[in-house]
């Protein structure tokens, strides 16, 4: 999908986050652009959610700054969405919730009801629209606020352990709208914890390790060889 | 000694008999207390959820007045009620002094500051869980407010309850400003107090056997709302 | 769609027709709790509105706070029993045209078992004496009321000085009469009350009149309109028609046949001449 304007590349410019005495996130810079599809690895307390967040703006950085680019105007959040690794639902129909994002959007009625039950259909579950959305299941809820996310034709994705919390069954299905998504155009940004998925979906990986960015590659040269001495010891299974 | 057993008597016997004086007085309390409900909730929901989601200096000083005004005694309400609608204090040209709407404004300052309190509370447990994803979607604070409190609106439905049930047992602030008036003013618990104060006492305790009988139904119907409700949605 | 339906429901609620002011005729008449707990009003306001059209809305107070709602302005019509209250009320040109409406009398009730040996006696000073000296326990209103005044003004003529004597016998409830006799009925004290009230209260236990007919235990009911010059929005003819009417001979008359167990509680005794 060809856009006007773009929020991409985005650019990391020494970034930091402190919180206390601890520095989750160190002096990381690197640049994202749009296409490809980026996995953060690392282990535990890495701080790759933190990053995330730092990007979306949830967080605000105690050092350096998160650059959009400046080719458009307006709210950058505007063009990007997220999911998290669990999906928090409004008490109100699977419908509704896709509606939601729209409405802040400005989409009138008609518009939202028919882009909420297209996706809906997309993601497979255009036969639960009206069930109230906290009684679908963890897999649902979770391919729900894909659809929810997807509506808003994002032109980058950020999901945060998206699977982390599914059956195997549940987690391919999020698996392969993930992709579908990526195939119209969207930049996905994901954080794993599988590195099975990893494989199947990455096109580069960041690897963090405690809050500062120790490798960048692409995908197929991490998976032959981590260059860097941390990459290595985790794809071991030594670090945690 | 007491006579419980003519007490329930004399309660079935004023329910039974649809006695006229007390259908009056037992609309006009559910009529009080209902509309000061009405105006408490409106505007103490959204005032919880504001404090609930907005970060200011002196924030935490405010919640703790707020949740120390949930214990405003009513007879302190009913005086300063008074000494606003006096014809001797400012808004005596009102001519509101022992009409109802005396007693709904006295009850309604009683009510705010529960609701307020309490919905600020829930709100702000809620923010927490929904917080990232509200912002993620671009919900301002404004808009979320509004989300929340639909969204948690099970939850709510108790604190309008605590609201009501608050108005309904009070009487220290509705005789002060209704004046007990027979006919217009008088309410069941200012009835009661009469009927004590006349040594009638059966009669008083019928009257009790009422009201909680009524305060009872309130709850059950809400209770029963809650959960049918919440099972379905979730 | 839910959420607008409630708040439409939640907002007819509200104007569901409540009465406020100025609907029909009325006037707020400030009057004592004595005079409220006898029945008196429910037996003769109907027949008063009936006549007139005019709804008599009486906040019930002890007499003290019956005038001050007055000097306020919030009663268009007192009516207390408290002679010096009520003269001091109209030299401070509160009041207008006040005029002696009707008496009853007071009474001062005890247990059967009479512990100070008083039943039966007409002298009430006597009486009074005697509880103060043997201590015996005495329940007494304390708030400012007609009753309470007329009380304390026979503690003083039986030369008994009150502040001196006073002691855990003398229970001072700040309340009015209902509650204060239900305090002497379940402590099984003395206590000062208005014929009237005494008659229509229902939870006696074990009290009994023990003290009555004293001359100095009469209890005089005056009614006043709120000086309109001092309070402007006092609706002045409507309270002028009730005063008329308590003052005529039909009002009277309503007055006298007022009775419980076919005893009269008030006895009217308007005279033109007096003031």
């Amino acid at each position: 999908m060809v856009r006007a304007a773009s929020i991409l590349p985005l650019r990391l410019d020494h970034l930091g986050y402190r919180v206390g005495s601890t520095q989750i996130i160190d002096d990381v810079t690197c640049d994202l652009t749009g296409g490809s599809r980026t996995v953060v690895l690392g282990p535990n307390g890495a701080g790759k959610s933190v990053l995330l967040r730092l990007c979306h703006g949830l967080l605000q950085p105690t050092l350096g700054n998160v650059r959009w680019s400046g080719s458009f105007s307006g709210d950058p959040r505007l063009w990007q969405a997220m999911v998290f690794q669990r999906p928090v639902m409004l008490r109100r129909s699977a419908l509704a919730n896709v509606t939601y994002g729209l409405k802040l959007r400005g989409y009138p009625r008609a518009d939202r009801i028919e882009l909420a039950r297209t996706m809906l259909d997309r993601v497979g579950l255009g036969a639960l629209a009206g069930r109230p959305a906290r009684v679908l299941s963890g897999g649902e809820q979770q391919r729900l606020a894909l659809a929810r996310a997807w509506a808003l034709d994002p032109e980058v994705l950020f999901l945060d352990e998206p699977t982390a919390s599914l059956d195997p069954a549940a987690a391919r299905a999020v698996e392969e709208i993930i992709d579908a998504i990526h195939r119209e155009g969207t930049k996905i940004v994901m954080t794993t914890h599988n590195l099975g998925q990893a494989h199947r979906l990455a096109d580069e990986i960041l690897f963090l390790d405690r809050g500062r960015l120790v490798e960048r590659s692409s995908a197929a040269e991490f998976f032959r060889g981590p260059t860097s001495a941390e990459a290595s010891a985790y794809m071991k299974g030594e670090l945690p | 000694m007491l006579d419980i057993g003519a007490a329930f008597a004399t309660a079935f016997a004023l329910i039974t008999g649809f006695d006229p004086a007390l259908r009056q007085i037992v609309a006009l309390s559910i009529a009080v207390s209902l509309s000061a409900v009405a105006i408490g909730t409106a505007l103490g929901l959204p005032l919880g959820a504001a404090i609930a989601l907005a970060r200011f200096p002196g924030r935490r000083a405010v919640i703790v007045v707020l949740n120390a005004l949930m214990g405003l005694p009513p007879v302190v309400v009913g005086l300063v009620v008074y000494l606003m609608l006096s014809r001797a204090g400012p808004l005596g040209s009102l001519g509101l002094l022992f009409t109802p709407g005396a007693m709904v404004i006295a009850q309604s300052i009683l009510i705010l500051p529960i609701v307020a309190a309490l919905a600020r509370q829930i709100i702000e447990d809620a923010w927490a869980e929904y917080e990232e994803q509200l912002r993620s979607l671009g919900a301002l604070p404004g808009r979320a407010v509004w989300t929340l409190l639909w969204d948690m609106r099970f939850s709510l439905v108790t604190v309008v309850l605590s609201g009501f049930g608050r108005a309904a047992a009070e009487v220290g602030a509705v005789i002060i400003v209704g004046g007990n008036i027979n006919g217009v003013t008088r309410v069941m618990t200012t009835a009661i107090a009469l009927e004590t104060s006349k040594g009638d006492l059966p009669l008083a305790l019928g009257l009790g056997i009422v009201l909680m009988t009524l305060v009872l139904l309130a709850n059950a119907a809400a209770y029963a709302l809650k959960e049918t409700a919440l099972s379905r949605v979730g | 769609m839910n959420r607008r339906f409630t708040l439409a429901l939640l907002l007819a609620l509200c104007a569901a027709p409540l009465p406020t002011a100025a609907q029909d005729k009325f006037i707020v008449v400030a009057s004592t709790t004595s005079t409220q707990d006898s029945g008196l009003f429910e037996y003769l306001l109907p027949i008063f509105k009936a006549k007139t059209g005019i709804d008599v809305r009486v906040v019930a107070q002890g007499t003290g706070q019956a005038l001050d709602t007055a000097r306020r302005g919030d009663a268009d019509v007192v009516f207390v029993h408290d002679k010096v209250a009520e003269m001091k009320f109209l030299e401070e040109g509160y009041g207008v045209d006040r005029r002696e409406v009707m008496y009853n009398d007071f009474v001062i009730v005890g247990p059967k078992s009479d512990p100070a040996k008083i039943a039966g006696t007409k002298d009430v000073a006597a009486a009074l004496k005697k509880i103060s000296a043997d201590k015996i326990p005495f329940t007494s209103r304390g708030d400012r009321s007609g009753t309470h005044a007329a009380e304390l003004r026979l503690w003083k003529a039986a030369g008994v000085d009150l502040d001196a004597v006073k002691g855990p016998w003398y229970r001072e409830t700040g309340q009015g009469m209902g509650p204060t006799l239900n305090i002497a009925a379940a402590m099984g004290a003395y206590a000062f009350t208005d014929r009237g009230t005494w008659l229509n209260f229902k939870n006696r236990q074990d009290l009994h009149v023990a003290v009555e007919g004293d001359s100095k235990l009469f209890n005089q009911y005056g009614v006043m309109l709120v000086n309109p010059a001092k309070h402007p929005h006092v609706k002045k003819d409507l309270g002028m028609a009730f005063i008329d009417y308590v003052t005529s001979p039909e009002g009277q008359k309503t007055i006298a046949n007022y009775k419980i167990n076919g005893q009269e509680l008030f006895f009217p005794n308007y005279r033109k001449e007096r003031s």
